[in-house]
C-alpha cells in the first residue's frame, strides 16, 4: 500500500477526522504500519506500553485477566484504537489484545501521540469522546452486574 | 635489590664491562698509530721532504708515537717496512690512512654497540625485576599505590639509566686515565706548576659537588612531582564520569594548573642552578692557564725554567680540561642516575613482600586439596582501622556447601577473602588439610581454590581468552617454531637469559585442559559452553556469535553449517505462519525492503568505497547508471522525494527528531530544496544545472520502497534497476573487486554477520514482531541442525573491551563465575558475586552453580540470607566473629539469623 492510499484510508478514521491531508501524510510517513497475524498480540496486560494502535483493518479481541481466567471485554474493529491508556497515564497495559482476523494497524509512538494531541485539539476531543463512551459502557455493565447480584 | 646503582650494574654486567674496557684500550693503540699519518702524507708524500736526501723511503715502518705529555722519546719502532719511491709511497700512505680511519671507525662502532647493548640488557633486567616485584607485592599494598605511577616508573623514569649504564665504568676509567697521564707530564716539567694545577682541580672537585647537591635534590623533586602529575592525569581519566556528574572539571583544571606551576618552578630553578654551576666550572678551568702564565713566567724571568717547558705545560694542560670536564659531567650524570634509581627502587620495596618461591613454576599439576578448612584465631584489620575479623576459629570439610551470612560489616566478606587467600590474616592462620594456606604455592592455590568477588576484572581480550585465563598456571606445551622462527626464538631465549629474565614463552600453550576436564584445544570450548550455561550467559554469547563475522577460509566447518542453516531457514519461511516475514536476496528480483543503492550493489561493502555515504559519488556507480540512462529517472525520483519532504517537514522546527529519523533532507537543506523546486516549476530536470541534478539524483539512493511507500518504484523501474545490478557486477573493475562481496546463495559472505548470512535477505517492514519471530526461527533452525554451539563459539571471540566495559556489570560477574567454575577447584569461594543481578536470577544462578559443583566445596557469602537454606551449613558472622553455625534448619532459634532472614 502506498502512502497515498494510506492517507485515503486514514481520512476515513474518525479519530483523524478534520486533520489536514498533509498532517495525515506526515502521520502515515512517520508511523509504522504493522500487520499482525491471527493469534498475535498487540499488547499484553501488565506489560509496559510505549505506543497506541489505530486499526486500519481486521479484528481483535480485548480480554482482561480475572481470577477465573481471561475475560473478553470488548472487540476491536476497523477504525478503532487501543493502547492510549497506557501511554496517557504511564500505567502498564490494562488489557490483552489478541488478533482474531489478520489485522493492520498504525503504530503511534508515545512521543508522536502527544505531539498530535497538543497540535490537533480535534484529535484530543475524539479521544475524550471514545474514553467517555467506554466509561459509560463500564458504568452500565457495573450497574447491571450489581442489579444481578442484588 | 642493591640500593647503589653502581653495585647493581657491576654485579650484573662485570664481564661485559671488562670486555668493553679492553676494547677501549685496544682502540687507543690504533688511534695513536694513526695520528702521525696525515703529517707524513703532507711532509713526505706530497712535499717530498724525506726524498730530498734519499731516493726511497721506508713504508709501513711502524713507529708507535708516544704522546708528548708522557715522554720525549718520540716513538718506538715496531717494523722496518718496505722501501718505496715518492709516488708509490704517497699512494701507500694514503691507502694506509684510509685503512686506519676505517679501523678506528669500526672500533668506535663496536664499542658503542657493545655499550648500547649492555645498557639495554641492564634496563631490561631492571624493568623485569621491578615488574616481578609488583607481582610479589602484598595484596594490601595495592590500596596505597597508583597504577599509573608504577607504570610510569618502570617505563619512563628508569629509561635514561639504559644510556648511562654503558658509560658507568668505561667513561671514568678512560677519562681518568687520560687526565692522570696529562697531570703526570705537567708534574715532570715543573713540580710547582703541577701542584698549582692539582690545587685548582681540588677546588673544582670540592666546590662543584657542593653546587650540585641542591641540583640533585631538585632532580628528586622533579621526578616525584612528574610522577604524581601522571598519576593525577590517570585519575582524571579513571574518574571522568564523576568529574562530569559533579561538574568538577574546573576544579580538576585548577589542581592540574597548580601542579604544572610547581613543576615549572622546580625545573626552572634546576636550569638556573645547572647553568650557574657550569659558569663557575668554566671560570675555574680558565684560572689555571692564568696561573701558569703568571707563575711559569715568573720562574722563567727570575728562576731557572725554560720557556719551552712553560709552553709544554700549557699544551699538556690543554689536553686536560676535556677529560676533566667530561669527568665532571659524568659525575653529575652519575648523581642524577643514582638518585633516580634510588627513588624508583624504594617504591618497589614495601613491607611484607611475598616470597618468590610461592610463585615458582610447578613441575606437575597441583595435588587436590582435601580434609578440612581450618581457621585458627584468624584476625584481619586494616592499618589503623577497625578489625574486620576478630579471632575467628572454625573448621569445615572442604567438600561442603557452606553459606556465610551476616549484616554489613559483620565480617562475612573478610572471611571469604581470608579463606581464598585474597587477604592475608593479620593474626592467626588458615590451614587446609593440615597445610598452612599461607605457605601453599600460588599455582596450587590458583588451581585448587578459586574466588569470585563482587567486582570481577576482565582483560581486554575475547570472552574465551578471559575464561581460559583461569587455567594458565604453567606452560603446558611449547609453541611450535620452525626454520627462521625457531632461530629467532632461540636468539630471544639467549637474550632473555643474558638479561636475567626467565625463559617463558607467552606463545606457548598455557591452558591446563585437564583441569577443566577437557583433553585439548578441540574440546575445551565444550567445557566453556557448559560453564556459560550454568551462569546463564550462553544465550548472550550466542547473540554475540550471530552478530560476529568469521573468515570462511579459516573456519570452513562453521561457514558450511551456516549455509545449511540458510537453506533450512528459507524452507521454513515458506510455511504460511512465517510467510512475508523475510524478503530473500534474489539476484533476479528487486528487493523492496532494500534501498535503491543496496539493490544495485547487491552485496556487502568491504571497506569504505561502497559505503552508503560514498556510493552516490562513486565514479564507477555513476558510470553504470549513466550507461543505462538511469540518471534522469533517478533525478526525477529525487524531485518527487524532495517535494514530499518539503511538504511534510515544512512546519516542523529545525532540530525536531523527525528530521534525523525520517527525512532524506536535513532541516538546513530544506529551504535550498524548496528554492530548487520553485525553479523547476514548469521545466524539466534537464533544465537544471548539473550540480542540482547530482543533488537530486543522490536522494533516491537511500529510498526503500517498502518503508517509505512513496510509490516511486514501479515494475518497469524495478527492471531497469535490476539491469543496473547486472551491469554493475558484470563490469566491476578488478581493482574494485575486493571492495564488495556479492550476495550469492551458495557462498558464505565473510563481510556479513553470521545472522545476515543465515537470513540472506531483509526483514519485511511492517510485520509485527518480525525481528523476534525470525530470531526465534533462526534459533530453532540452528538447534535443529545442531550448530548452535558453533555460533556460541564465534560469540566467544567477542572482545570484552577495556576492563570488560563492553559487557554489562552482570555479564562481567557471570564471566568471572564461569571462569572460576571452569577450572573445577576443590573449593570455590564466592563473595556475593551475583549481587548486581536481580533477585530471581540470583536464585536461579545459586541453584545452578550449587548443582554444577556436585560433590565439590562451595563457600558462599550471601547478601540475601533467605538463600542460605540451599546450603549444608550456615555460618553467621557478626562484629567480626562467628556467632552461630549449623544446618539452616538448626538455626531457627538463633536471633541474629532469624533477624537476617526477616530483613531479606
Amino acid at each position: 500500500m502506498s502512502i497515498h492510499e494510506e492517507v485515503e484510508l486514514l481520512k476515513g478514521v474518525p479519530l483523524f477526522a478534520k486533520l489536514e491531508p498533509n498532517k495525515l501524510k506526515l502521520l502515515a510517513f512517520t508511523s509504522e504500519r504493522l500487520t499482525f497475524a491471527p493469534g498475535q498480540e498487540l499488547c499484553h496486560q501488565g506489560d509496559i506500553g510505549d505506543a497506541m494502535y489505530v486499526v486500519l483493518g481486521g479484528a481483535a479481541d480485548i480480554t482482561i485477566d480475572t481470577p477465573s481466567g481471561p475475560l473478553k471485554v470488548a472487540e476491536l474493529k476497523k477504525n478503532g484504537f487501543v493502547g492510549e491508556i497506557a501511554i496517557l497515564c504511564d500505567v502498564p497495559r490494562t488489557a490483552t489484545v489478541t488478533v482474531r482476523e489478520t489485522l493492520t494497524a498504525l503504530k503511534i509512538t508515545k512521543e508522536l501521540f502527544f505531539r498530535m494531541v497538543t497540535e490537533f485539539p480535534t484529535m484530543a476531543v475524539e479521544i475524550m469522546r471514545e474514553l467517555a463512551h467506554r466509561l459509560d459502557d463500564t458504568n452500565r455493565q457495573l450497574s447491571a452486574m450489581r442489579a444481578r447480584a442484588a | 635489590m642493591d640500593s647503589n646503582l653502581f653495585k647493581y650494574v657491576w654485579r650484573n654486567s662485570r664481564p661485559e664491562q671488562l670486555i668493553i674496557l679492553g676494547l677501549v684500550v685496544l682502540a687507543q693503540v690504533f688511534y695513536f698509530a694513526s695520528l702521525n699519518i696525515p703529517k707524513t702524507i703532507v711532509n713526505d708524500g706530497i712535499e717530498g721532504k724525506a726524498f730530498k736526501s734519499a731516493q726511497t723511503v721506508p713504508f709501513l715502518r711502524i713507529d708507535l708515537p708516544i704522546p708528548s705529555f708522557i715522554s720525549d722519546v718520540g716513538s718506538i719502532r715496531l717494523s722496518d717496512g718496505l722501501s718505496l719511491a715518492q709516488w708509490p709511497y704517497l699512494v701507500g700512505m694514503s691507502c694506509l690512512f684510509l685503512v686506519m680511519v676505517t679501523i678506528n671507525g669500526l672500533f668506535k662502532k663496536t664499542i658503542n654497540t657493545q655499550k648500547g647493548r649492555m645498557g639495554e640488557r641492564m634496563l631490561r633486567r631492571l624493568r623485569y625485576q621491578l615488574y616481578d616485584r609488583i607481582l610479589l607485592f602484598p595484596p594490601a599494598h595495592f590500596r596505597k599505590v597508583k597504577q599509573a605511577e608504577l607504570a610510569g616508573m618502570i617505563n619512563n623514569e628508569i629509561e635514561p639509566l639504559g644510556g648511562f649504564i654503558g658509560d658507568a665504568y668505561v667513561q671514568p676509567a678512560f677519562l681518568g686515565g687520560q687526565a692522570i697521564t696529562a697531570l703526570l707530564f705537567i708534574m715532570l716539567q715543573n713540580i710547582w706548576l703541577g701542584l698549582i694545577v692539582i690545587a685548582v682541580l681540588a677546588v673544582q672537585a670540592f666546590i662543584i659537588p657542593k653546587l650540585r647537591r641542591k641540583i640533585v635534590a631538585l632532580g628528586k623533586q622533579r621526578q616525584i612531582t612528574a610522577r604524581q602529575f601522571s598519576g593525577r592525569v590517570a585519575e582524571t581519566v579513571d574518574g571522568v564520569q564523576e568529574v562530569h556528574i559533579h561538574a568538577a572539571s574546573n576544579y580538576e583544571r585548577a589542581d592540574i594548573v597548580g601542579r604544572l606551576g610547581r613543576i615549572f618552578h622546580i625545573r626552572f630553578e634546576l636550569f638556573q642552578r645547572k647553568f650557574t654551576a657550569k659558569f663557575l666550572n668554566n671560570l675555574l678551568a680558565q684560572t689555571t692557564p692564568f696561573l701558569i702564565y703568571l707563575i711559569g713566567g715568573y720562574f722563567v724571568l727570575f728562576g731557572d725554567m725554560q720557556v719551552g717547558a712553560v709552553v709544554g705545560v700549557l699544551l699538556a694542560y690543554k689536553d686536560l680540561p676535556g677529560p676533566v670536564k667530561e669527568l665532571i659531567d659524568w659525575d653529575q650524570q652519575r648523581q642524577d642516575m643514582q638518585q633516580r634509581y634510588e627513588q624508583v627502587i624504594e617504591q618497589f620495596e614495601p613491607d611484607g613482600m611475598l616470597a618468590a618461591e610461592l610463585q615458582a613454576i610447578p613441575n606437575a599439576a597441583a595435588p587436590a586439596l582435601s580434609g578440612a578448612v581450618q581457621l585458627n584465631g584468624v584476625a584481619l584489620a586494616e592499618e589503623g582501622g577497625a578489625p574486620m575479623l576478630d579471632a575467628v576459629t572454625l573448621s569445615f570439610p572442604i567438600g561442603r556447601k557452606v553459606a556465610v551470612v551476616g549484616g554489613a560489616g559483620g565480617g562475612k566478606e573478610a572471611l571469604a577473602q581470608v579463606v581464598a587467600r585474597v587477604a592475608h590474616p593479620t593474626a592467626g592462620g588458615v590451614a587446609i588439610g593440615g597445610k598452612d594456606l599461607a605457605e601453599l604455592p600460588e599455582a596450587a592455590v590458583g588451581a585448587r581454590l578459586s574466588y569470585v568477588g563482587q567486582d570481577v576484572y576482565l582483560l581486554p581480550v575475547t570472552i574465551r581468552e578471559n575464561l581460559l585465563y583461569g587455567l594458565k598456571f604453567r606452560p603446558r606445551g611449547p609453541a611450535a617454531y620452525e626454520g627462521a622462527a625457531l632461530r629467532q626464538r632461540e636468539t630471544e631465549e639467549r637474550e632473555a637469559r643474558r638479561a636475567g629474565n626467565p625463559v617463558l614463552d607467552v606463545a606457548a600453550d598455557w591452558v591446563d585442559y585437564e583441569a577443566a576436564g577437557a583433553s585439548g584445544p578441540h574440546d575445551i570450548d565444550q567445557r566453556v559452553i557448559e560453564a556459560l550455561r550454568v551462569v546463564e550467559l550462553e544465550a548472550d554469547v550466542y547473540r554475540y556469535g550471530l552478530r560476529g563475522t568469521i573468515a570462511p577460509a579459516e573456519r570452513p566447518a562453521v561457514a558450511e553449517s551456516i549455509l545449511k542453516a540458510r537453506a533450512e531457514l528459507h524452507s521454513r519461511l515458506a510455511d504460511p505462519a512465517f510467510a512475508g516475514l523475510v524478503e530473500p536476496f534474489d539476484r533476479d528480483r528487486y528487493n523492496r525492503n532494500m534501498s535503491v543503492a543496496e539493490n544495485v550493489l547487491f552485496g556487502t561493502p568491504m571497506g569504505r568505497t561502497f559505503e552508503p555515504d560514498n556510493i552516490t559519488a562513486n565514479p564507477y556507480m555513476r558510470k553504470v547508471l549513466n550507461e543505462l540512462d538511469l540518471a534522469t529517472p533517478l533525478a526525477e525520483m529525487g524531485v518527487e522525494i524532495a517535494r514530499t519532504m518539503v511538504e511534510l517537514f515544512a512546519d516542523l522546527p529545525a532540530g525536531h527528531p523527525f528530521f534525523e529519523q525520517f527525512s532524506f533532507i536535513t532541516a538546513e537543506e530544506l529551504p535550498e530544496y524548496r528554492a530548487l523546486l520553485t525553479r523547476l516549476s514548469g521545466r524539466t530536470v534537464a533544465d537544471l544545472s548539473s550540480e542540482e541534478r547530482a543533488r537530486l539524483r543522490a536522494l533516491p539512493f537511500r529510498y526503500i520502497e517498502a518503508r517509505h511507500r512513496l510509490g516511486l518504484i514501479d515494475e518497469a523501474m524495478e527492471q531497469r534497476l535490476l539491469a543496473a545490478r547486472q551491469a554493475f557486477a558484470a563490469g566491476l573493475p578488478t581493482e574494485l573487486a575486493s571492495d564488495i562481496e556479492f550476495y550469492d546463495v551458495a557462498r558464505y559472505n565473510g563481510a556479513a554477520t553470521l545472522q545476515d548470512n543465515i537470513l540472506f535477505g531483509r526483514l519485511v517492514y511492517g510485520q509485527a514482531q518480525g525481528a523476534d519471530r525470525v530470531g526465534d526461527l533462526i534459533g530453532e533452525v540452528l538447534d535443529g541442525l545442531g550448530v548452535r554451539n558453533a555460533v556460541v563459539q564465534v560469540g566467544l571471540d567477542y572482545n570484552v573491551g577495556v576492563a570488560g566495559k563492553r559487557l554489562s556489570a552482570g555479564q562481567r560477574q557471570k564471566v568471572g563465575i564461569a571462569r572460576a567454575l571452569l577450572k573445577r577447584p576443590d573449593l570455590l569461594v564466592l563473595n556475593e558475586p551475583t549481587a548486581v543481578l536481580d533477585a530471581a536470577t540470583q536464585q536461579r544462578l545459586l541453584d545452578k552453580i550449587l548443582a554444577a559443583r556436585g560433590a565439590l566445596g562451595v563457600l558462599w557469602t550471601l547478601s540475601r540470607t533467605a538463600q542460605a537454606e540451599r546450603f549444608d551449613e550456615v555460618i553467621v558472622m557478626q562484629g567480626g566473629r562467628m556467632t552461630a553455625r549449623g544446618a539452616p534448619s538448626e538455626l531457627s532459634g538463633d536471633k541474629t539469623y532469624t533477624d537476617l532472614l526477616a530483613a531479606g
